[in-house]
Formats: C-alpha cells, structure tokens, sequence
C-alpha cells in the first residue's frame, strides 16, 4: 500500500466492512466478535504447503 | 494428463458396472486355492504375528483351536508365535474380513459374482454381536456358534440362495440407502430386505422346521448381517477396477489393528502402510478410549465403493451412534468426501441429498491436494484378546498412505 492509496483505503473503511476470509478460520471469530459480516472459504494451499509434493501435482494433472 | 484422466475414467466405469450377485455359501478350503492347514488369512495389509495388535492375536489362537491345529488357546498362542502357522491378507486371495478377518479353510465363505466381468469374492459369514472372533473373541461360546455357522447354517443359506438363482445385491443396498443404512455401522435395512428376499427359499430348501428357525431367527436378530455381504460385494467390484496403468483410483483400503493399507488401481498389487489411527466415537457403558484398540478390519471396502462413511448423509442416526455429531450434520461427511471422489453412482443415491449418488472413485490426487482424507465408520474392539467390542465411532485414514502412493505412481509414469 503507499501514501496514494490512503484516502481510497480509508473511504473503504468508512462504509459497512464485509469480508472474505481465505484459510486460516482463526481471523473469522476476531471479525465477527467486532460485528462484521465475513465469509470463510476453507482453503488450503495444495497438499498441505509441502512444494515438492504440490508440483509432483501438478504434473500428475491437478 | 490425460494418460491419468483415461485411466480413470476406465477404472470407474469398471466400479460402476460391476454387477454383483451373492451365489452360494461355500467352505474356503473349496473356493481359494492355495489355502491350506495352518494358514490364516486376516484383514489389512500383511503383519507378521510379532505385531499384531491383542485382538488379532486373540482371533488367531481361536481360529488354530477352531480348525484343530491345537488343543487349547495357549497352546494356541505358542504355536502362532512359534512361525508354524502363515498368516496372509484376505485380499491377497479374494477374500474380506471384518475387524480381525480371520479366514480358515473350514469357514463358510459368502461368495459373490460380479457377472459383468466374471470374477468372485469372498467372506465369511457375520457372527452378530457380543463376544464374536472378528473382534478377538475366542473362548467356547464364540468356537460353538462358529461350528454351527460351518456345521448347520452355512449349508442351510448355500442352499436356498442356490435355489433362488442367486441374490441380486445393488437393488439390495439402493433399498438400503433410502431406508437410512450407509452400510457399515448400519445395515438394519439391507439385512431386513435380505431376509425378506432369502426367508421363502429357505422354507423351500429347508427339511428341518426347528432348524429353518433357528437360521431365520440368525439373520432376524442381527442388525449387521449384510455387512459381510456387502464386503465381499465391495472387493467383487472394485478387484476388476485394479491394475489398469496409470490410474489414482484408489481400489482397495483396510487395516489389521497396527497397519492402515491402500491398493491403488494404476499400481497393482503394491500396499502402501502407514501406522492406523484410533477411531474417534462413542463407548459403550464401562468402557472408554483407554480400552480401544487401533482400528481394524478389511471392511473399508464399503467406503472404497462409496458407502459407508462416504454415505452417512443417507444414515443420519449414524452419526450420532458413532460420535460423529449431530444428525443434521450427516451431509457434511458426505460432501467432504465428493471433495476426493471423481465421481457419483447413479445407482445408489441419497434422497437426503436430493437423490446425488454416493461419492465413488477416490482419488489420491484429490487426497493429498486437499489434505482431506476418506472417513471411515467402524466399530471398537478392546485392546485385549478375547474381549469383544466396545464402542463405534469414525477413523481417518492416514494421509501418509496416499501420498506414499502418489510418488509410486510419479515414479512409475516417469514424472519427476
């Protein structure tokens, strides 16, 4: 983020905040106990964040 | 890839055209050859007797005194410890077993044809409930109903299952399904409709009312009296789906009380182990975790075929027999497992569900990528021999299985 993007960030704030949250589930109870409506997507990164065994994955075609 | 894709997809349509038809009742020593005196064949991937779990040790030295290879349960023990006696998976020779699978060449043997492609399996018949070798009982009582089920009833439902031309079993569980059996911790509904199709053939066959009686009631007072069924009907259709070059499909999953093992279609015969994990569930009154022993059994071949606990949303009072939550969250498990799955049955669907078909077709790419792993619904067997079971619940397999056979299958097709 830079000094540009401040006044946009801020307008962002200033209106009813509502969230996607993307893996980890922790963020979810923080959000709503603040009153915003959020959105869990369960996700994770492909085989667990183990790299050599997501591009032998990929390769085998997923 | 499309070598995988096309593999796949062979190998599903293998699984989805099975045709599985139950054709008689037969001793093993008639049915597998190679199987002979001092040999037992048992559930999960192979184990030497040195470690095995106490139940599988127990149902061992009551399978010897059984067959009359000793006289007595220690002198039992002595002899399975001794490395007289062979010991081999079921799956090694068309065969199931639930929790310990002991397989002996006097048991009586269910066998099923899958008449799409003309191949047969195996398993022994279930002994009901309370103090059963399959989970490591092994004193009189369990060896008295064990003659009986090889001496008068086992040749009582040969006959009559003969004598109606065989038992058409995917009509049985589609029935199943919708009446709220997922097929491993309930059966209630395919045992019921079982009897209803078999009980007028029985009387037909049958030259002994006392004894008629005695087998209906058998089967009557026995929620679980399908499973074996469905077991050798699971390893009937999924055995024709293995071996086919290239494909992640996974086609067999079992466990012998210390190892969790999986077959995968594109790599053949291979077992890929990792350690079994302790089933999460309830306890029956008096028992707790600290009594169970790791899982066991040859019968997650009803959730390599998408039942079980890949159907639990058609079983919701499962959920809460086994520990699983509450009913309403039945549909999660099965959800989850389409995540893993490439594809549903048509034939065997879930009215909760708006009538999708069960998830079938594991794929360990699906496995490892998501980090979600099959469920399996199981009961608990005590930690000690001759015990018997002590609660239900649900276990995971290991992960370290799949991902074990994901590098096999790179190696194989020469991805690296």
């Amino acid at each position: 983020m830079t000094d540009q993007d401040g006044p946009q960030y801020q307008q962002l704030l200033a209106r009813k905040v509502e969230v996607v949250n993307v893996g980890l589930e922790g963020f979810v109870k923080d959000l709503r106990d603040c009153g915003i409506d959020v959105v869990h997507v369960d996700w994770k990164p492909s085989a667990g964040g183990d790299p050599q065994m997501a591009a032998l994955l990929a390769k085998l075609g997923v | 890839m499309k070598l995988i894709e096309d593999a796949n997809q062979q190998a599903l349509e293998r699984i989805l055209e099975g045709e599985p038809r139950l054709i008689d009742i037969v001793p093993a020593r008639e049915l597998i050859p190679g199987l002979r005196e001092r040999m037992i064949l048992h559930a999960g991937p192979p184990i030497s007797w040195d470690r095995m779990c106490g139940p599988m040790r127990g149902a061992v030295a009551g399978a010897i005194v059984f067959e009359g290879w000793a006289q007595d349960l220690p002198t039992a023990t002595k002899l399975a410890a001794s490395g007289e006696i062979e010991f081999h998976p079921n799956h090694h020779f068309g065969a199931v077993g639930p929790m310990t699978g002991m397989t002996t060449i006097s048991m009586p043997l269910f066998v099923v044809e899958n008449a799409r492609f003309g191949n047969r399996a195996y398993c022994a018949i279930n002994e009901g409930l309370g103090k059963v070798m399959r989970f490591g009982g092994n004193d009189a009582s369990v060896l008295k109903r064990l003659a009986w089920l090889r001496d008068v009833f086992g040749p009582t439902l040969g006959k009559a299952i003969r004598a109606a031309g065989g038992i058409d079993l995917k009509s049985i569980v589609a029935r199943g399904l919708s009446m709220g059996d997922e097929l491993h911790q309930r059966n209630l509904a395919c045992s019921s409709v079982f009897l209803r199709e078999i009980a007028p053939w029985m009387a037909r066959t049958s030259t002994d009312n006392a004894v008629l009686a005695e087998c209906l009631a058998f089967i009557g007072q026995n929620d679980q009296f399908f499973l074996n069924i469905a077991m050798a009907m699971g390893k009937a259709i999924t055995d024709p789906a293995n071996g086919i070059r290239g494909s992640t499909i996974v086609t067999a999953m079992c466990r012998n009380g210390t190892d969790f093992g999986i077959r995968v279609s594109g790599l053949g015969e291979q077992w890929f182990t990792a350690p079994v994990e302790m089933p999460e569930g309830l306890y029956f009154a008096g028992y707790s975790e600290k009594d169970a022993n790791p899982d066991m059994g040859d019968s997650a071949i009803v959730e390599t075929i998408g039942l079980g606990g890949f159907a639990m949303a058609a079983a919701p009072a499962v959920a809460g027999f086994v520990g699983a939550g509450a009913p309403s969250e039945a549909g999660n498990f099965t959800r989850a497992m389409g995540e893993i799955t490439v594809a549903q049955n048509p034939e065997w669907t879930i009215a909760a569900m708006d009538f999708a078909g069960v998830p079938t077709g594991i794929d360990i790419r699906l496995v490892v990528d998501s980090g979600v792993v099959p469920v399996i619904n199981t009961g608990i067997a005590h930690r000690e021999p001759g015990i018997g079971q002590v609660g239900a619940g649900v276990v995971k397999a290991p992960l370290a299985c799949f991902q074990q056979a994901i590098v096999a299958i790179a190696k194989d097709l020469g991805v690296s």
